[in-house]
């Protein structure tokens, strides 16, 4: 790619975003083709037209639908261990559109930036949006900025959205689970919510968790391709693997029953949360998927997850049941049983 | 984790429930009646509902949750002094997380917080003073809440911003003390508890030679209890066993976290700040005398009850509660007339909606479970509330 | 009502005011700044906390935890299995016997 210093004809001279950068003339120019453009690398973007197009052709030879998604990406800090907003940004909506079994092909990325933002920062959240799209098979292909009065937004905004193809036969649902199939999930809980809680430090807690924040197209392909009757797939994030399964539950209108034994869980997001009175099922992740499954090819999938990356601590966790329909149950680690419900509110540490 | 792990042990939790059923099953009154046993802390409240303790239980035993939380029995119209002090503009109000959803008449931390107060969640007063250090230019207000287990952590906090100078550090003072409360409980009239499990971790400041009077004085059997599920389940094979017995004495199940006469450091600490109000109000109780704690004179710059104006208020709670009734043990929190209806974790009415360690929010949260579809039950019995 | 939580003190935080007693506690790989002032005395200076494990709450080492008095919690609760296990395969040894 020696080609790229050919490319950048424009160059950004300040350092930090000014309201300039989002009025539609030069300076914006100059951010966009020295920023996003250098950085994202690809023809569709380098034309500069106002929109990408693509082939009908082209999306048909990986499957008979398209998928299309978006999300929108705040966080607080910028930039955490195992990853920052930009990571986010791909990951995110790359799952989203995983999780119905598509291949993710294109992204937009949209950014609102608060003036005064430094042009460092941003470069090095444009960095591992691009890293990240590369690991997950996507391109980002057409894009916006705009710029608000310093105090209108948070540092930095970003929404991006996706298209992928669904392959011919594969049907997931979060209304398809059935009695009898298994619960998987392809690695630890909490790691993302603990980064972030850490990283915040507002509450003096310090320890080594990263968060889990990966795309998880290839895991998927590699999960169909052991199974292409995937039953529900979701990645939980906000909310926690909690919330999912109750949406899984609810929809399918079936119980699930998980076992917290089996639950992976890294030994110092255990220890966060029995600091302060947190539970590891309601923490968010942003690299994790919940997968229902036939109980019959349920092997079959953990040995396909556990053989790529982003599996490889992959678990069945549980199994699905009739009744009581609706309703989440945990074995304990004691022995007992009990509900597991939806979050209410924002989970607060419990401390006295 | 140590001193945890190997009190979550379900192998040790089976034999234990053996015993309890053959030890109940020896107890002639039992089988007219249950045996209701009040766990005072909403901390074992919590494991009860988080481990699905009762379901090592006979039918024959019941938990009466008791009114050991903290957040719960706050009543409104402290909630909307928080609300207000939370409210002036040179505040900074910090918080442990678990007090910020308390409803007050109008609204609760989180609210205030929503509508552009600086609400701050804090993990202990220590980082309360340490913001003060930080904003000379705010009043740093440290909401103080919770019984005599947080009581010294406050009392050092003051002790601390005293000798340290730091004058923008104030204490909103909540604190509580529990042998009062239980003392008012056991007065009741129509008063049916068999026995107690105590306290763990107030015990450990205070001592388990506080609870004398409750053997002694009132006949009632008492086991200070741990908050790990074999605690638990210990203890009540404990209480069980001196029901059994004939006896009512005060015992310790906890010994490795409570001495005898408590920690003398944190009591010299609590009694150099603190100084015991005629009354306090407490939410689904009522006023109980002697039960809370102010800051003494001597320390009244880092009383915020001083150093503000506050409204002040008492506010009745909501007339369809029953959340008094839950407390004393006479009602189950599924049977009170709004459980789920109109009280909610959601949209709490009721103070033992509130936070997870109240009666009616584990029960909510945990506790509605009719396991009869479920193919694989680890438990040894299913439905742990004989519904 | 009170959430406390074993942990074991790995460090004294030292330079920072002598009345404040600072220690780093370790709970799971989770480190936090707690203070030691209660459980420090003639007897037991701060030096000698490396190593402790005590309960922290809210910010603050409560108590040593009394590692014999939980060894004989468990000891109690292992012979009630253990004694359990020999009446179980006395009765299965009864009723498995030839009548």
């Amino acid at each position: 790619m020696d080609d790229k210093s050919r490319r950048r004809v424009r160059t950004l001279r300040e350092s930090h975003v000014n309201l300039s950068h989002g009025s539609g003339g030069k300076a914006m120019r100059d951010l966009i083709e020295d920023v996003f453009v250098a950085a994202f690398d690809n023809p569709q973007l380098a034309a500069m037209e106002d929109q990408a197009v693509f082939p009908f052709a082209e999306l048909a030879l990986h499957g008979d639908r398209l998928a299309f998604t978006t999300d929108t990406f705040v966080v607080d800090p910028l930039f955490f261990a195992g990853g920052d907003i930009g990571t986010l940004a791909v990951a995110g909506t790359v799952n989203d559109l995983a999780m119905s079994g598509a291949r993710p092909l294109y992204l937009s990325c949209a950014m609102v930036l608060e003036e005064g933002l430094s042009i460092e920062v941003l470069r090095r959240v444009v960095a591992s949006m691009q890293r990240t799209a590369q690991l997950a098979g996507v391109t980002i292909v057409t894009g916006d900025t705009k710029v608000v009065e310093r105090g209108a937004a948070d540092k930095l905004f970003i929404n991006t959205a996706g298209v992928g193809v669904v392959p011919a036969g594969v049907s997931i649902s979060a209304a398809n689970a059935r009695v009898g199939d298994a619960v998987i999930i392809n690695g630890t809980l909490g790691d993302h919510g603990t980064a972030i809680l850490i990283a915040r430090n507002q509450l003096g807690v310090s320890c080594d968790v990263a968060s889990d924040c990966q795309p998880l197209a290839g895991l998927v392909a590699a999960m169909l391709a052991a199974c292409p009757d995937i039953h529900c797939l979701r990645d939980a994030t906000r909310g926690g693997v909690a919330t999912v399964l109750n949406e899984f539950a609810e929809s399918s209108n079936v119980a699930i029953r998980i076992d917290e034994d089996a639950l992976p869980l890294r030994e110092e997001v255990r220890g966060a949360c029995e600091i302060l009175g947190l539970d590891p099922l309601y923490l968010a992740n942003e690299g994790k998927l919940i997968a229902i499954v036939p109980g019959e090819h349920a092997s079959a999938v953990l040995a396909a997850m556990r053989a790529h990356p982003a599996g490889e601590c992959a678990a069945i966790i549980g199994e699905v049941c009739a009744a009581p329909a609706g309703t989440v149950v945990l074995n304990t680690c004691f022995g007992g049983q009990r509900i597991v419900d939806m979050l209410v509110g924002e989970q607060l540490p419990r401390i006295c | 984790m140590k001193y945890v792990d190997e009190f979550r042990d379900p192998g040790k939790a089976l034999a234990l429930s053996r015993e309890i059923h053959a030890l109940t099953a020896t107890i002639a009154r039992a089988k007219r009646q249950p045996l209701q046993i009040m766990e005072v802390c909403g901390g074992h409240t919590h494991s009860i509902f988080r481990y699905g303790v009762t379901q090592f239980l006979p039918d024959e035993i019941e938990f009466v949750h008791g009114p050991g939380c903290p957040v719960c029995v706050l009543p409104m119209g402290r909630v909307d002094d928080c609300v207000a002090l939370a409210e002036r503009p040179e505040v900074i109000f910090t918080t442990f997380g678990d007090a910020m959803r308390v409803p007050g008449s109008k609204k609760s931390l989180l609210k205030a917080k929503a509508d552009g107060a600086d609400v701050r969640m804090v993990y202990s007063p220590l980082d309360a003073l340490a913001l003060a250090r930080q904003n000379p230019e705010r009043e740093v207000i440290f909401f103080g809440l919770g019984f005599e287990t947080t009581m010294p952590s406050t009392a050092m906090t003051v002790l601390q911003a005293d000798a340290q100078n730091v004058s923008n550090f104030s204490l909103f003072c909540n604190h509580i003390t529990i042998i009062p409360t239980i003392k008012a409980i056991l007065d009741e009239p129509d008063l049916r508890l068999d026995g107690f499990l105590g306290p763990g971790h107030v015990s450990m400041v205070i001592g388990s030679a506080a609870y004398d009077f409750i053997a002694r004085d009132y006949g009632k059997p008492i086991t200070i209890a741990g908050f790990e599920p074999l605690d638990v389940l210990q203890s009540v094979w404990m209480v069980v066993k001196q029901i059994a017995e004939g006896r009512a004495q005060v015992e310790n199940q906890y010994a490795r976290v409570v001495p005898r006469d408590g920690n003398k450091v944190a009591l010299a600490a609590v009694a150099e700040v603190f100084e015991l109000r005629e009354f306090f109000e407490w939410r689904g109780l009522g006023s109980i005398a002697h039960s809370g704690v102010r800051v003494r004179e001597r320390y009244a710059a880092f009383d915020a009850e001083r150093k503000f104006a506050l409204p002040n208020l008492r506010i009745a709670d909501p007339q369809s509660c029953q959340c008094g009734e839950v407390l004393k043990g006479q009602l189950k929190p599924q049977q009170c007339k709004i459980f789920g209806t109109a009280c909610t974790p959601q949209t709490p009415l009721g103070a033992l909606m509130v936070s997870t360690e109240g009666a009616c929010a584990a029960f909510y949260n945990y506790g509605r479970i009719d396991t009869s579809g479920l193919s694989a039950s680890k438990a040894t019995k299913e439905d742990q509330h004989g519904r | 009502m009170c959430l406390g939580i074993p942990g074991q003190i790995v460090e004294i935080v030292e330079g920072v005011d002598a009345a404040g007693k600072l220690a780093i506690v370790d709970v799971g790989g989770v480190r936090r700044e707690v203070n030691i002032a209660f459980i420090v005395d003639k007897e037991h200076t701060v030096a000698d906390c490396v190593g402790d494990w005590v309960l922290v709450h809210v910010g603050f080492a409560m108590v040593r935890i009394d590692e014999g008095e939980a060894a004989a919690t468990l000891a109690l609760l292992r012979e009630m299995g253990e004694y359990q296990t020999e009446i179980d395969s006395m009765q299965t040894s009864a009723a498995g016997n030839p009548a």
